[in-house]
This record gives structure tokens, C-alpha cells and sequence, in this order.
């Protein structure tokens, strides 16, 4: 799948100058995917803390924070600022780096993770979605450069 | 939940969730027909509801967390309509894309939510 980055920035006619500071072209897919992401992660953890959270308070709390750097995450991709870049940048290595760290060890030593959290196993209850997506989001990230000074560069 | 209506219903989210990706990466702009998919998707989530709520009174409960299975039901419910106001609001071919990946979605949460209802603890 090709995502013809050039037409995407370069259509939608109809778009205001105005609209400079909003994300575009493929980029809205990744908030939109994000977004589901952050959903998702969301409702696992509201899910395993209402009926168990005195079971694996160590899985379990991280879903949950894992859940909410995914939502500071989606808001963070959708602001064109520098602050919100920087923000961008730490919400989605933190992922990658969860993803990796919590992947390998609930390879190596599932005991540790009998619980399941939204990385387990690389991700795979969520059809690896949470591996790829910190992929394509520092891409985008580094293609999208915020200027300090005129900020908000689409 | 009854189960061969949660088969119907991922008889129309994953063909109208594809057909809405493919249209979009083509460049259409949200049309009546992609809408309508997303609508149609979003109608039978309600239709579902209503049947999940009813169906314990007709002895058919769910073999797994109740909880659980609200929860993707009602987050299942949100994406269409979060899709859709996108659609409204930005006429673009990326939201054409967004309105298939949330059909997509509610497809992987229909199956998840089948699963907790018919075939765990069972």
C-alpha cells in the first residue's frame, strides 16, 4: 500500500489557508488510527481494573498507562506546536519502547506477564497495531517537522 | 446476542469497511454510498444492543464478562458516529479511509464480543 504522500498534501482544493495549523493528507488516518488505538487500550483497561485489579496490579496499572499515553498521543499528533511535537515525540517512543520492552519479556519470561496488557506478545491481540503505529507515527513525525519559529508548518 | 445476526452483521462491516478504504486510497471524497455503509454498520450495532440487552430475558446469556462485552459495544457504537461527524466535517478522501477503518473496527469488536457471549466459559 502506497500512500502517495505528495498528492496527499497537495489536494483538497477546498481546504482554507486558514486550516494551516491542522494535520493533513495521511496523517489524519494515523490520528484516526491512534484514536482507535487509545480506545481500545481504554477500554481493556477500564475492563480489567472494575473487575480485577487486585489480581496483577503490575499488568493491569500499566495498561492503564499505557492507555493514556496512547490519548496524549492521538491530541498530541493533532496540535501543530512545538510543545505538542515535543510531546508527539516522547507519547510515541515511550510506545515503542513499551512495546519492545514488554513484547520481548513476555516471550522470555510469561509469567511476568500472565496477565495480558495491550503489548504483550508485540501486540499481538491487537493485530500488532501497537508495533507498527509508533513506527509510522515517528515517520510521519519526521516528515512533519515543527519550526520554532513558523510553527504550525502542515 | 444472537449470533447469526452478529455474522450478518460482519457480512456488511467488512466488505463496506474494505470497499470504504479502497474508495478513499482512490481519492473519493465521502459519498452517500460510504456514508451509508457506515450508517447501516452503526444501525445494526443498535439493533445489537437492544438484542443483547433483551436476550438473558429469553434465556440466552452470555457466557463470558458482561462487562466486557459493554464495553466494546458501547465503544464499538462511538466509531461509526466519530467517523461519520469526521466525514461531515472534513470532505477529504482521508476520511473516506477513516470511515473504513472504523467499520473495520466495529468488524474486530463484533468478533471479540461474539466471542465473549457465545464461546467462552462455554
Amino acid at each position: 500500500m502506497s500512500y502517495d504522500y505528495n498528492r496527499a498534501m497537495t489536494e483538497s482544493p477546498t481546504e482554507k489557508p486558514a486550516s494551516a495549523k491542522r494535520v493533513r493528507g495521511v496523517g489524519r488516518l494515523l490520528i484516526a488510527v491512534y484514536g482507535v488505538l487509545a480506545l481500545a487500550a481504554t477500554g481493556r483497561s477500564f475492563v480489567q481494573i472494575v473487575r480485577a485489579f487486585d489480581e496483577a496490579p503490575l499488568a493491569y496499572a500499566l495498561s492503564a498507562l499505557a492507555a493514556v499515553v496512547y490519548i496524549v498521543a492521538t491530541v498530541a499528533l493533532m496540535r501543530r506546536s512545538i510543545r505538542w511535537y515535543r510531546i508527539a515525540w516522547i507519547t510515541i517512543s515511550f510506545e515503542m519502547l513499551g512495546v519492545l520492552v514488554v513484547g520481548t519479556l513476555s516471550l522470555v519470561d510469561p509469567a511476568l506477564f500472565e496477565h495480558a496488557t495491550v503489548w504483550s506478545i508485540y501486540g499481538s491481540g491487537y493485530l500488532f497495531i501497537p508495533l507498527v503505529l509508533p513506527l509510522l507515527g515517528m515517520w510521519w513525525l519526521a516528515r512533519h517537522r515543527v519550526a520554532p519559529v513558523s510553527e504550525g508548518r502542515a | 446476542m444472537i449470533e447469526w445476526f452478529t455474522w450478518l452483521q460482519l457480512g456488511i462491516a467488512v466488505p463496506g469497511g474494505v470497499l470504504c478504504v479502497i474508495l478513499g486510497l482512490l481519492g473519493r471524497k465521502p459519498t452517500d454510498l460510504t456514508m451509508g455503509a457506515a450508517a447501516l454498520v452503526e444501525l445494526l450495532l443498535i439493533v445489537q444492543l437492544a438484542a443483547a440487552i433483551a436476550a438473558p430475558l429469553a434465556g440466552n446469556d452470555a457466557t463470558g464478562s458482561l462487562l466486557e462485552f459493554y464495553t466494546y459495544l458501547v465503544s464499538a457504537i462511538a466509531l461509526p458516529v466519530v467517523a461519520g461527524f469526521w466525514a461531515l466535517v472534513e470532505r477529504s478522501r482521508w476520511s473516506t479511509v477513516i470511515l473504513g477503518v472504523s467499520c473495520l473496527s466495529v468488524a474486530v469488536m463484533l468478533y471479540r464480543m461474539n466471542q465473549i457471549w457465545n464461546v467462552q466459559g462455554s
